[in-house]
Order: structure tokens, then sequence, then C-alpha cells
């Protein structure tokens, strides 16, 4: 990889992404890491928040029906994201169904097998408010890349009793699977380079719901 | 009257991240080079850590195939027996190693010991030694292991102060504000020297009390001053107990050893329990829900009624319980940077 210079960069940057620089705290400007240099990334939508509302309403479904009702469900999100699509599923299947889906939350940072590479995340609460002991689980992720948070939440869940069955729902797949693992529940599949970066927001953690792919623009 | 000067615990710098980033971190020494940011994220992680410790089966993966070390030059019943229990949970494996049965018999000097250890792959090393510093000496020697001060001669004791701090945090919500007096013989305190940088980081108003024989000379100084908007500006000193714990939102017994009788730093216990002893009457002029706290081991009777250390308002046996918890924390937050530094991995997702 080339380094290039500021202007140049500066001219390599849509207008777009240098609007959201203006409206976005600076935290969250796109920025990927590159060995030494930063890279501005480009980042294009490719779902605002009808296309999550649509594609979380066919997913409660879809889970009703495989299911055929909610008799013994857990729904088990996994933080952070997770959780939040979690209880939105939850709700999602209360109003079709008139009853609650009991809801856990997972924590995986103590399971990873990547631990090393990372910065330590904070670790945020774990909670099975349920037994789930011979109940059909479903896991909730926002995005299905390696399949190794999955593999870690799988680890996870044991520690807390053996269910009958483990289903998968997720926002979106990106492919790109290091492990044997696939979704039964999927909102949206997007072919996606390694190169790419997909970003999930949703309103009760980042003020807004879209999903986005941030690109390196050359 | 505030400290007199910034090397009255001969502390480094406390604002050494001005500019808020937080590196990864290999050791931890004392806290006086934490960032609050860093100590809030420590006190995030234990209650998370918490959640492990209620589990039917307390065991997680995270530091499969680490070594722990826990070095121990002094006695110590539950900083070892949490470190250690720490570790087992977190999966480590946790090999014990005091001053006598080893070489240390033999006259190996701490260098050596801990060159010894390095070389033989430990990850981590917990270490508690008589003298201030010895922690800091192996963190400037040993480049492939972190190390973890489990008390340093009258210097620190970093684990014990965010066991507090987080016991505090827990009790009352938040740290901001309160105000906690710490009463006892704070000069020969490596507790009362790390909680002070503790709770001054977070925003607590720190009082030290006690004998003027038992204060560090330096505080009772009043001229000098700290930099502008140092956290230890806010630490005040009083002699007098019964002034100082009115509207207290947590009073810290620290143990009196009763040696400090014969080495002329008392006139006699009865004087010392009559002013200093924390007692029900006493803490009955802090704040209604005022905590009652005390590093252990307890001297009853002494620095604290035997009433009070069993009472309600007494958080003694929490802060032992939390004690593991924390120490989980810690031992995440280097887990990472010890395999960077030993060169195993170096990928950034």
């Amino acid at each position: 990889m080339t380094p290039v210079s500021a202007t140049q960069t500066l001219a390599r940057i849509p207008v777009r992404v240098l609007f959201c620089a203006a409206t976005r705290p600076y935290a969250e400007y796109p920025i990927a890491k590159s060995g030494m240099h930063q890279v501005l990334m480009a980042e294009h939508q490719i779902m605002n928040p009808d296309d999550i509302r649509r594609a979380l309403v066919r997913v409660a479904h879809e889970i009703l029906e495989h299911n055929r009702g909610i008799e013994d469900l857990v729904i088990v999100g996994i933080q952070t994201r997770g959780v939040t699509l979690a209880h939105r599923l939850s709700r999602n299947i209360e109003e079709y169904e008139g009853n609650r889906v009991p809801v856990a939350e997972l924590d995986i940072s103590l399971y990873r097998d990547d631990l090393q590479h990372r910065s330590r995340p904070v670790i945020k609460p774990t909670s099975f408010p349920v037994d789930i002991r011979d109940k059909k689980v479903v896991l909730v992720d926002d995005v299905l890349y390696t399949g190794r948070t999955i593999r870690a939440a799988m680890d996870a869940m044991n520690d807390f009793g053996r269910p009958r069955q483990v289903q998968l729902a997720i926002l979106l797949d990106r492919g790109h699977r290091e492990l044997p693992i696939r979704a039964d529940y999927i909102g949206k599949n997007i072919p996606t380079s390694l190169e790419e970066q997909v970003k999930v927001r949703l309103t009760e953690i980042d003020g807004v719901d879209e999903v986005s792919i941030l690109r390196r623009e050359d | 009257m505030s400290l007199s000067h910034p090397a009255a615990f001969g502390a480094y710098s406390g604002t050494g991240h001005a500019n808020g980033e937080t590196k990864p971190r290999q050791h931890v020494l004392d806290l006086d080079d934490f960032l609050p940011s860093e100590i809030a994220s420590v006190l995030e992680n234990t209650r998370a850590m918490k959640e492990v410790l209620k589990r039917d089966i307390k065991k997680v993966p995270t530091l499969r195939g680490r070594v722990v070390v826990t070095l121990f030059y002094e006695a110590s019943t539950r900083t070892r027996i949490s470190f250690e229990e720490a570790g087992k949970v977190l999966s480590a494996d946790v090999i014990n190693m005091g001053g006598s049965g080893s070489s240390v018999e033999k006259g190996e000097s701490l260098l050596n010991t801990g060159l010894t250890l390095q070389a033989m792959g430990v990850d981590i090393l917990v270490v508690r030694h008589p003298h201030a510093g010895a922690p800091n000496f192996l963190a400037r020697h040993l480049p492939k292991v972190s190390i973890i001060n489990a008390g340093d001669g009258l210097h620190a004791h970093p684990t014990q102060a965010l066991l507090d701090l987080f016991t505090v945090q827990e009790k009352l919500g938040s740290l901001a504000g309160l105000k906690i007096v710490i009463v006892g013989d704070v000069l020969h305190s490596r507790v009362a020297r790390s909680a002070m940088w503790g709770f001054a980081k977070m925003g607590a108003k720190v009082t030290l009390c006690g004998p003027g024989t038992l204060l560090p000379l330096d505080l009772l100084r009043p001229n000098g001053h700290l930099p502008e908007g140092h956290c230890l500006a806010s630490v005040k000193v009083d002699t007098s107990l019964d002034r100082a714990i009115e509207g207290a939102d947590v009073v810290m017994a620290l143990r009196l050893q009763s040696e400090r009788q014969d080495s002329g730093f008392l006139p006699s216990m009865r004087e010392y329990i009559r002013r200093w002893q924390v007692t029900e009457s006493r803490v009955a002029s802090a704040k209604p829900n005022a905590l009652v706290m005390h590093p252990g081991p307890m001297n009853e009777g002494i620095e604290i009624s035997s009433g009070l250390a069993h009472g309600d308002s007494s958080v003694i046996e929490e802060q032992v319980a939390n004690g593991v918890a924390v120490r989980m924390a810690l031992l995440y937050q280097v887990s990472t940077v010890v395999s960077q530094a030993s060169g195993r991995l170096s990928i950034e997702q």
C-alpha cells in the first residue's frame, strides 16, 4: 500500500463523507486502520430504518413459523447490538402471539479465541433470567462474519445449561466464514469483500437505524 | 490543609495521559498512572466478573494457557487466595511461590528470581514485597512479564484500593462527590496511599485522619501547593475524628499494629481507642447510610469496635468478596498485552 499525501486523500473523499464529518461526532468518523496509515473510508447505506424494521418483522414471523409458536422458546442476544435486536424480536413476537418470549443477554468477551488480537473490550452484563436447559434457544447477533463470535456464544451458553436446540438469527450475513456455522434466519445477505467494513447502527445505542458498508475509496 | 507537594507519596505525575488516550496496560503498579476512564472500565469489568462468580459453573476460558505466579515475600491471606481464585476462575495456571521454601532462602536476589520466572515463560507475576518499589523494579527489568503489585512496603496496594472503590460504587451508586474518611495509621498504610489516589481520581473528597504522629509529615505542612487542578488537591487532613466524620459517606478504618505504641508513635493504646476508634456513636454523626470499611485483618476493639465491624453498616465482608472479582478484572486487563509483549501475536482486527 503506497502512502498518500493529505491533499490526495482529501481529493478522494466523496462529498457525502465530508458532510458526515460535519454532522457526526469526531469519534464516529469512518477511519480504517491499514498498516501505519489511516485511510479514509466512504460510507454507503444499504439498509434504512424501514428495511431494518421489515427484516425484523419477517424474521420474527419465520421464528414463529419454524417453531410453531413460542413454547419453550428463549431469545439470547449477544452484546451489544444483538441484545437490542433480541428485545425488538421479542416485542414483535409479543405483538403477533400475545405472549412475551423471555430474552437473555450474553457477553462473549471472556470466551473469545482471538482475545489476544484485540484491545480489551469492556465486558457488558450477562444475564439469564430463565433457565435455558431443554429450551429452544434463538441466538441473535447483528452481523454474521467469520462465525467466531457465534462459536464463543455457544461455548458460553453451555455454562448456563444445555439447550434442546440452538438456532441462529442475524440481521446481516456478510459471508467469509472461518467456521462451519450458518444462520437459520437472515435479515439480509450482503456479499462483501474482506477490505470492506459493515457498520450496524441501532436507535437504542447509536440514535439512528441504519446499516452501511465502509469502503476504501481509490 | 492540602497536600504540600506532588511527591508527597513518592508519586509521579497523575496527569501523564493528558490527551485522554489509554494505552494498553502491561503492569498494575499503583493507581497514580490510571486514567479515571480506565478505573471506570476496570470497575465495570469487575461487575461482569462478579456475575461469573455467581454462576453454577465458576469457570471461563479467558486465560487458558497463561501462567500466573503469585510471588509473596510477605504474609497474606486474602490477597493471595483471591488472586489464586481469580486466576483459576479465568482458567489460568496459577503457581504460588513464597519467600520461604524457595531459592529466596538461599539468598537469590529479587532480580534473579524474576529473570528465572521470566525464562520459565510466566505471563503474569503478582508480587508482594516488604520494600516499596520492588514491583516497579521488576517491571523495568522483565520485558516479557506483566507485573501486578499486590502490596509493596509502605508504597501502594492498588488492587485493594480498586476493590474499595468498587464496593463503594456498588453500594452508593457513584463515587463523585462522596466524602471518604480514612482513619488510623495512615503513615504506615499502603492501602491508604492507593485508596487516596483512586478515590480522588474518581472525584470523591478524601479526608485522612489519625494522630499527628501517624500522618505523613508533609501532609501536615500547610505551605506549598500541588499543581493547578491536581486530583490530590482535594485531599484533606484532620487530626480529630469527631470533626472529620461529620457528614461522611464512607468511613474506612485502617489496621493499627500494636508495635506502634512501643516504637513511640502513640502514648498509649487507650488514648488511641478513646480518640480514634471508629464506634457506633461516632458513625452516628456521619450520613445515615454511611458505609464502614476495613481492609483487614482487623484488630477489633482497637481501630474499630466489634459491634460496628459486624453491624449493618459494615461492608467488610463484601470487600473481601469483591476482591476476587476485582483481581479477575485486572488479570483480564493485563492479559492481552502479555501476549503482544511476548511476540506471540500482532494482528489487529
